[in-house]
């Protein structure tokens, strides 16, 4: 019996710039962004003001949760988050939650949470920026005495980092210790059934029924949903907070 | 046996190294024992404590996965192998 726990798997190079990898997580990525680009486009087909459609509805529906959550955390000048604050808690969620249909999870790899995490750390420099100024831009992290400079630099490129490792390190150990109850699982079956001299009798994973599919609730549905809201909440709460 | 020497020692210090989750166990404990003596004392709070604490457990929660990173690590891309 083994348990294979891998990174993910390289499933072609790209011939230019010395070889570029194209992995697992880049292509189921590209599969979250079409379903997400075609449930997106397809809901917003056929709109209209006074006989609105079943589907209109979930999709008002939707754009609603999103600008309610938005205006609960950042407040209502921030309305122009809103599209940023759906695509990546769309996207956080439905990469997470891929694991159901048995596709390894884009956000199991550090890569494109770090990613994530870096185009908010881009924003929030940015709106440091706007609300600041250049000079006040540099002089934040020199408060409230200039001895605290370091600590703010690197407090500054903790943020993304420890949301990232957050996220990453959540689902990669769901991944983990789902695959360790598989192979445990398997063992016992073997066990269970091992003795009988017909190997495809002996073969059954009985061990492996239901067990697993009180694990896959929590480490994929529970989880990944948390996970996608305490990031969205994070880069809120740390997008508003460029403001005071 | 140098090698032998190197994976031993990581396999106790993934082992020690997940002592950190006590931490965040303790603490997120405490924060949702407070939120909901707050939700039991003011019902009609309730969704803004929530998101606050479920925030709160995030935050609280970093010091126990640096803790799983750093186990991870040792186990799939152990960097002290490779200084043999």
């Amino acid at each position: 019996m083994d348990v294979a726990i891998n990174g993910p798997k390289i499933l072609f190079t790209l011939p230019f710039a010395g070889g570029i990898n194209i992995t697992e997580s880049v292509v189921h990525g590209w599969l979250v962004v079409a379903v997400v680009t075609g449930v997106c486009y397809w809901l917003t087909r056929d709109l209209s003001v006074t006989n609105p459609s079943r589907k209109q509805i979930i999709a008002e529906k939707l754009v609603t949760l999103v600008q309610g959550l938005v205006d609960a955390n950042m407040g209502p000048q921030w309305k122009h988050m809103v599209p940023y604050i759906g695509t990546l808690f769309a996207f956080s969620f439905l990469s997470s939650v891929m694991s159901v249909a048995g596709l390894r999870s884009p956000t199991a790899d550090f890569s494109v949470t770090l990613a994530m995490a870096l185009v908010t750390f881009v924003l929030i420099e940015f709106y440091y920026y706007k609300s600041k100024g250049l000079l006040g831009f540099f002089t934040r992290l020199t408060e409230p005495v200039i001895v605290m400079t370091p600590m703010n630099i690197i407090g500054e490129f903790a943020t993304p980092l420890s949301m990232s490792l957050r996220h990453f390190g959540n689902i990669a150990s769901g991944a983990v210790i789902t695959a360790l109850v598989y192979g445990a699982l398997a063992a016992l079956s073997q066990f269970i059934l091992g003795w009988i001299p017909n190997t495809f009798i002996a073969n059954i994973p009985i061990a492996q029924v239901g067990l697993p599919a009180v694990l896959s609730v929590y480490f994929d549905l529970f989880s990944s949903a948390i996970q996608a809201y305490i990031f969205v909440m994070l880069t809120m709460a740390n997008i508003a907070g460029t403001a005071d | 046996m140098e090698k032998a020497i190197v994976l031993a020692a990581s396999a106790v210090g993934i082992g020690l190294a997940m002592i950190a989750g006590l931490g965040p166990g303790i603490g997120e404990g405490y924060a949702v024992g407070q939120a909901c003596s707050a939700i039991g004392r003011q019902p009609e709070a309730h969704g803004k404590i929530q998101s606050t604490m479920i925030l709160g457990c995030a935050i609280a929660e970093t010091t126990g996965i640096y803790s799983l990173v750093v186990s991870l690590i040792l186990l799939f891309a152990n960097p002290l192998v490779k200084l043999l």
